[in-house]
């Protein structure tokens, strides 16, 4: 992206300067954003004993390769379960937002029907409830479909407040032309059958855009969770990670070694699909 | 699922269309044929030969597939709205089977009783954040869509704590703030010996937390106007740049206005993100010191001491307030269309 070629070398000295100052300015900013983030990775490499004699944050932990707090924060933390249960979430939550927004998006793209405009209209002012403002009535309501504190809870939740994901799918099904439809339909297809053999395919880019939106929103998710599941063995990834704060009180090290586990996933996955996250989160935000 | 719930919609289309509605379904499914486009009814006349169930398919169609997206969102949004506004009048504690209406007097007690109301104070902290992390995401937008070196490096770790855990932010920053934690031990190295407890008074814990929302945020809305700003097109730049216009021209006569749309759906996700930060606070201070946020008050009323409904009441206040804030900008920043994708 170079779009000022000329750029690269300055014409006046005060061009050097302002260039400077940017680069400058940057750098303080990554600092900002690393820095607390270094430091956690470096106290959970320190010992108990190190932590004891208080060499202040900033202090190298004398072996960089011990990893028995990460041990502790595994096992006492139950990371293991955190992170299936989170699979499980993640798993039925995402694989039913993909079906249910791509239904959504091709019904209302596809047919003329009555109501059409009402049902557009329901699903864009369901856009302007923040969910947080109606849990409390919405709790009673999971409540008496008897899933309170069980998984299903968040996973009916995020499948149904989920519009966002209807939009993207809406502006991709409207990119694919009605003759691909109706050719398959001359050729005996169904409703269902286009849906499945020609829309489904066709959506693959709106597909993954949700998959990484919806995924990185319900890994990361707090609130939800943490109403509906209060059960230990339920604790998902933000859940067990805050519980586990409780019996480590002051144990930074331990503590730090739990953040730095839950965070190294989401690292992994910014590193690899680094574009279609920015382009994940452009495109939700902006419909 | 699918098929029974579809009938559900169906039926419920029945209701509200009156007399014309109440005919049978095979009938409506017909006049649903004849409604839709030329193009398509011209296609279904060439299956005119096929059983009357067929055409009464083809108009259940589009309910089938919307059958369990309207479920769920009519069960899980608009369900709770209007139960919500229900409970706000009654003194319902959420568990018992009895209640009671009561009126209005929830939000008389939500607006007399001042620690009730404290809470909007604190959202105060949480504009404030909103406004340096607009301005900052501005800046860095501007500055990365030029070329920079090292430019995808400073777009990632910008963007990077935007993806990050809720809670694993919230310890992240506990040790930062902590006494001789990260923030002191740098101070220190800068030559400033302070000794304060960072979270300890409610002023510096409110800036604190709200200092930690900017960290968080700051990568969304910054990527948010990378995107518009490179819907922008490059030549524009170049002619402006031919023209002898700087940096600050450029930004103020080009990218400013071909921005505005993501700008005021930033302006607007700010001030609701403002008015219900609930997990930073929740997770580092739980609501202590004088850092109680309105969505954590309103946990506390329904879930701790069982007021299902005054918790209805505020956060039927609240709803209003963003509603409100939406249409008010909805008026000021006219309905352009956000065309950015």
């Amino acid at each position: 992206m170079s779009r000022t070629p000329r750029s690269r070398r300055p014409r006046t000295s005060r061009r050097g300067i302002a260039r400077t100052l940017t680069h400058l300015s940057l750098v303080v900013a990554s600092v900002v954003v690393l820095l607390p983030l270094l430091v956690v990775l470096l106290t959970s490499l320190k010992s108990e004993k190190e932590m004891a004699n208080d060499s202040g944050a900033l202090q190298l932990p004398d072996d960089l390769l011990n990893f028995d707090n990460y041990v502790t924060a595994f096992q006492d933390g139950r990371m293991l379960s955190a992170f299936g249960n989170t699979a499980f979430i993640l798993l039925f939550s995402v694989t039913g937002t993909v079906i249910i927004g791509s239904m959504a998006a091709y019904a209302i793209d596809r047919y003329t029907f009555r109501f059409r405009k009402l049902v557009v209209a329901l699903f864009l002012v369901a856009t302007l409830v923040p969910g947080v403002t109606t849990q409390v009535a919405t709790f009673q309501i999971v409540d008496s479909f008897g899933m309170f504190d069980s998984r299903w809870a968040p996973i009916v939740l995020y499948m149904g407040t989920d519009i966002v994901s209807i939009y993207i799918f809406l502006q991709f099904v409207r990119s694919i032309p009605v003759s691909l439809d109706e050719s398959a339909r001359l050729d005996g297809a169904n409703a269902f059958t286009i849906y499945r053999k020609i829309i489904l395919p066709l959506l693959k880019p709106a597909i993954a855009t949700v998959v990484i939106v919806k995924g990185i929103t319900v890994y990361n998710d707090f609130y939800i969770p943490f109403l509906y599941m209060p059960s230990e063995d339920l604790g998902v990834i933000s859940t067990s990670l805050f519980r586990f704060k409780g019996p480590f009180g002051a144990h930074w090290e331990n503590i730090s070694a739990g953040a730095v586990l839950v965070i190294l996933p989401t690292l992994l996955v910014f590193l690899f699909l680094q574009r279609y996250i920015y382009n994940g989160f452009t495109r939700g935000a902006t419909k | 699922m699918a098929d029974t719930t579809g009938t559900d919609t169906n039926e419920k289309d029945t209701t509200g269309t009156g007399p014309t509605g109440t005919g049978r379904p095979a009938e409506r499914a017909a006049r649903r044929a004849e409604a839709a486009p030329a193009a398509r009814t011209a296609l279904a006349r060439g299956r005119d030969r096929a059983p009357r169930g067929l055409r009464l398919r083809r108009g259940l169609t589009p309910w089938l597939f919307l059958a369990a997206p309207l479920v769920l969102l009519i069960t899980f949004t608009y369900a709770p709205v209007a139960n919500m506004v229900a409970y706000s009048f009654t003194d319902w504690d959420g568990v018992s089977p009895e209640l009671s209406y009561t009126g209005a007097e929830n939000y008389v007690e939500l607006f007399t009783r001042p620690e009730l109301f404290e809470v909007f104070f604190v959202s105060g902290y949480y504009l404030a954040a909103s406004v340096v992390q607009i301005v900052v995401a501005l800046y860095f937008a501007t500055v990365l869509s030029f070329d920079v070196r090292f430019r995808n490096f400073f777009k990632g770790v910008l963007f990077f704590p935007y993806l990050i855990n809720g809670v694993a932010i919230g310890f992240v920053f506990l040790y930062f703030f902590q006494d001789g934690g990260t923030l002191d031990s740098v101070l220190g190295l800068l030559g400033v010996h302070s000794d304060r407890a960072w979270l300890g008074t409610p002023v510096s814990a409110n800036v604190s937390l709200a200092g930690v929302s900017v960290w968080r945020y700051l990568g969304l809305n910054f990527v948010l106007f990378l995107g518009a700003i490179q819907s922008v097109p490059g030549e524009l730049y170049e002619a402006a740049e031919l023209d002898g216009a700087n940096r600050w021209h450029q930004f103020r006569y080009i990218i400013a206005p071909g921005i505005r749309p993501v700008l005021s759906l930033t302006v607007i996700l700010s001030i609701s993100g403002s008015l219900s930060a609930f997990e930073v606070p929740f997770i580092m201070t739980g609501g202590a010191t004088g850092t109680e946020t309105f969505v954590i008050q309103t946990v506390k009323l329904a879930f701790q001491f069982n007021k299902t409904g005054l918790a209805s009441a505020a956060a039927v206040v609240l709803l209003l307030i963003i509603l409100a804030v939406t249409w008010v900008q909805r008026r000021l920043v006219p309905d352009d269309k956000v065309d950015l994708v």
